[in-house]
């Protein structure tokens, strides 16, 4: 196994390079901005060979990523925060009309304040898209989820966007110690994407994107609800056999050190490895604590989830993003998940526009100390 | 040029846009696309711009089309044409598609998807070149929604939202030049067309197609309902638009201007305006406004015409005209 020194950025333009899409069409915004010039580099030094289409905007971006996909063509674009803001209403379409685009989102804070930095307000605008959402939660992870991604996005039963959010900076920015995988061990494990039916087919037309009153709307939405519940297997699948070529393991849910544990921090992203290593230290202290890390945020694992926290006492949810004048997103679904269960739920939002969120800050989450604590406002 | 025999049934003897579909009668949209889709020779796939035309055409279960159609939002055919044709090219690189399967890109929008909303992502596509052809059907207001002002809008004239009153006299403003700015982008092919003058619009989509980059049509097409004229009456009163000068038939290949239809008289503007309820509440100093503006534009082009010109020996014009 050889090891590169890259930032997530980086990494995600490799595995772009490897998988070798048909067709990015792509606009620049901070944090992205590394994977899509990484990509460009790759193709002009001839070792990607997609058309690149630099677009004048990213409503413009996911525009022409539908265009292409549905003709045929295996898709990928990033964004992030205002770029995937301005793209949200086409982001809706591209699930509409079940086009398995795969996007990495280099998650950054929603304006106003224009801010650059990480937060998953971005993530959080196109929950309700019906496109899949994968949280990384570190450079290697970013890597291999746009690996897994293609082939869950593409599959027949599912057909879906999918969105590999990786936390902006924290991830996009930060240079670590990366496995890739050979060129030919990706190309073979991606495979060949393969359309039902494509839109350049001239001999047997299609009407794609119709209108649907309300005899008919629902019925759509229904059936792109069910692929949206189907991929959750197809994930699940396709990890197992990224298990057999990597020995990396992937699931809905991971739970750290969760058996026997008492209190639970649930999160999503970056910050899981930050807490990681403070339920190691808590442990060796004899704290029985233990850590959830959602990745398939969308769909939501939750049947993995009760059984990741079978026997806990406390949930402790950290939102990186607010839902003002309701309950945060990540604590709403968990709390819709545990309701009748006698678990005791609580949560905070945390780290808005890159507002660190450091190890002695995840040991007052579990110590309960949070009166006063820097990293809350 | 089609003939007209195949503007009404495509080669595979078919109709690339059927019957059955719920324009209103006298609407004019259904000619130019049956004309431009009977032109091209070409495998075709339609990109549609939400709007009449795809509203029209498409309640799901049914759709009027046997072509290929693509529809995915209002502001961006343009842009999913883009991906359309990149995707074609990777395609063919990587041989999943027939070398010798030219498929047209073709898109339709109306003057919304174009000249307002749509603007953004049509100036983009045109600025990278791709190989696909843009139609505007151009009926002078937002008429899918009620009959809303859009920049394609002509001066004086009442919509919902630029209503005539008391004190309102329609749209205050000029409508916006949107073959002009097609034409800023370098593109090989734009031209200004009307569903009327079937063999020029025909001809001009032949050129239109054969271009190794982008091509935009603007057609003049009737909307009895935002017009408010008798459907009976819409190709006179194309005509009249074409013959008054109000709306010129030219194309610009390369950034040379040329008319490809020069009317024999001019034909007073009054014979444009007044079948139309829209016009109805107009003075005739406003009308004079209108008049002498379209003099001033017909001068302009002219000279555009004129400094365009080549020693090389050309037709002037494609048609000589006075139908009026």
């Amino acid at each position: 196994m050889s090891l590169r020194l890259l930032t997530g950025g980086e990494a995600v333009a490799h595995a772009m390079r490897q998988i070798d899409p048909d067709v990015v069409p792509a606009y620049p915004i901070t944090p992205q901005t590394p994977i899509i010039q990484g990509y460009a580099k790759f193709v002009a030094d001839g070792l990607a060979h997609g058309e690149l289409i630099d677009v004048e905007s990213e409503h413009s971006a996911m525009s022409a990523a539908i265009g292409a996909a549905l003709a045929g063509a295996r898709t990928m674009t990033a964004t992030s925060s205002q770029g995937l803001a301005l793209m949200t209403e086409v982001v809706y379409l591209a699930a509409s009309l079940r086009a398995p685009i795969v996007m990495a989102v280099g998650n950054r804070a929603l304006s106003g304040p224009i801010n650059i930095h990480c937060d998953h307000s971005d993530a959080m605008l196109v929950r309700d898209s019906g496109c899949i959402q994968l949280f990384a939660e570190n450079a290697q992870q970013a890597y291999d989820l746009m690996l897994i991604a293609p082939r869950v996005a593409e599959h027949h039963d599912v057909l879906l966007p999918v969105l590999v959010c990786l936390d902006g900076f924290t991830i996009t920015h930060s240079a670590e110690a990366i496995e890739l995988l050979r060129d030919d061990v990706v190309r073979r494990f991606v495979g060949e994407y393969v359309l039902p039916h494509s839109v350049l087919d001239a001999h047997s037309p299609v009407s794609r994107g119709p209108f649907a009153m309300p005899d008919t709307y629902f019925e759509f939405r229904v059936q792109q609800a069910q692929a949206l519940e189907r991929s959750l297997a197809v994930f699940q699948h396709v990890a197992a056999e990224f298990y057999e070529v990597t020995q990396r393991r992937y699931a809905p849910v991971e739970a750290y050190r969760c058996d026997d544990a008492e209190r639970i921090v649930a999160v999503l992203g970056s910050t899981a490895g930050t807490i990681k290593d403070v339920v190691d230290e808590l442990r060796e202290e004899g704290e029985r604590v233990g850590l959830v890390e959602i990745t398939t945020f969308r769909p939501f694992p939750h049947a993995a989830l009760a059984v990741a926290i079978d026997g806990a006492d406390e949930l402790i949810v950290l939102d990186r993003a607010d839902s003002p004048g309701g309950t945060p997103p990540l604590r709403a679904e968990i709390a819709g998940s545990l309701y009748g269960s006698d678990v005791r739920l609580s949560g905070h939002v945390y780290g808005l526009g890159g507002r660190d969120f450091h190890p002695e800050d995840a040991r007052q989450l579990f110590a309960r100390e949070r009166e006063g604590a820097a990293w809350l406002v | 040029m089609a003939r007209l025999k195949t503007l009404v049934r495509n080669q595979r003897g078919e109709q690339p846009l059927r019957g059955g579909h719920a324009l209103c009668q006298g609407c004019g949209i259904p000619m130019v696309v049956r004309i431009v889709l009977s032109t091209i020779t070409r495998p075709t796939v339609v990109v549609n711009a939400t709007g009449c035309l795809e509203v029209a055409t498409t309640r799901y279960p049914t759709t009027a089309w046997n072509v290929p159609w693509l529809h995915v939002a209002f502001e961006n055919t343009a842009a999913v044409a883009s991906g359309v044709e990149a995707a074609q090219r990777a395609l063919r690189r990587r041989q999943a598609l027939p070398s010798d399967e030219d498929v047209a890109v073709v898109c339709f929008a109306g003057d919304g998807g174009t000249y307002d909303i749509g603007m953004q992502a049509l100036s983009g596509a045109l600025e990278r070149g791709h190989r696909f052809l843009f139609v505007c059907y151009d009926n002078e207001a937002y008429m899918n929604t009620g009959i809303q002002r859009s920049g394609a809008t002509p001066f004086g004239a009442a919509t919902t939202t630029s209503q005539a009153g008391a004190t309102g006299w329609g749209k205050a403003q000029r409508r916006k030049d949107m073959t002009a700015i097609a034409v800023a982008h370098h593109v090989p092919y734009v031209a200004q067309a009307c569903g009327s003058y079937w063999d020029d619009l025909s001809r001009k989509v032949e050129r239109a197609v054969e271009c190794d980059g982008p091509a935009f049509l603007n057609v003049l097409t009737d909307c009895p309902v935002g017009w408010g004229h008798e459907p009976r009456l819409a190709p006179q009163l194309l005509e009249a638009a074409v013959e008054s000068r109000f709306w010129p038939l030219y194309e610009v290949v390369d950034g040379r201007y040329r008319l490809t239809y020069r009317p024999r008289r001019a034909v007073d503007v009054e014979a444009w305006l007044r079948p139309q309820k829209r016009f109805a509440h107009l003075t005739p100093a406003l009308v004079n406004k209108i008049r002498n503006q379209i003099d001033a534009d017909w001068t302009e082009l002219l000279a555009r015409v004129d400094s365009s010109r080549t020693d090389e020996k050309g037709p002037d014009c494609d048609f000589i005209g006075g139908r009026l």
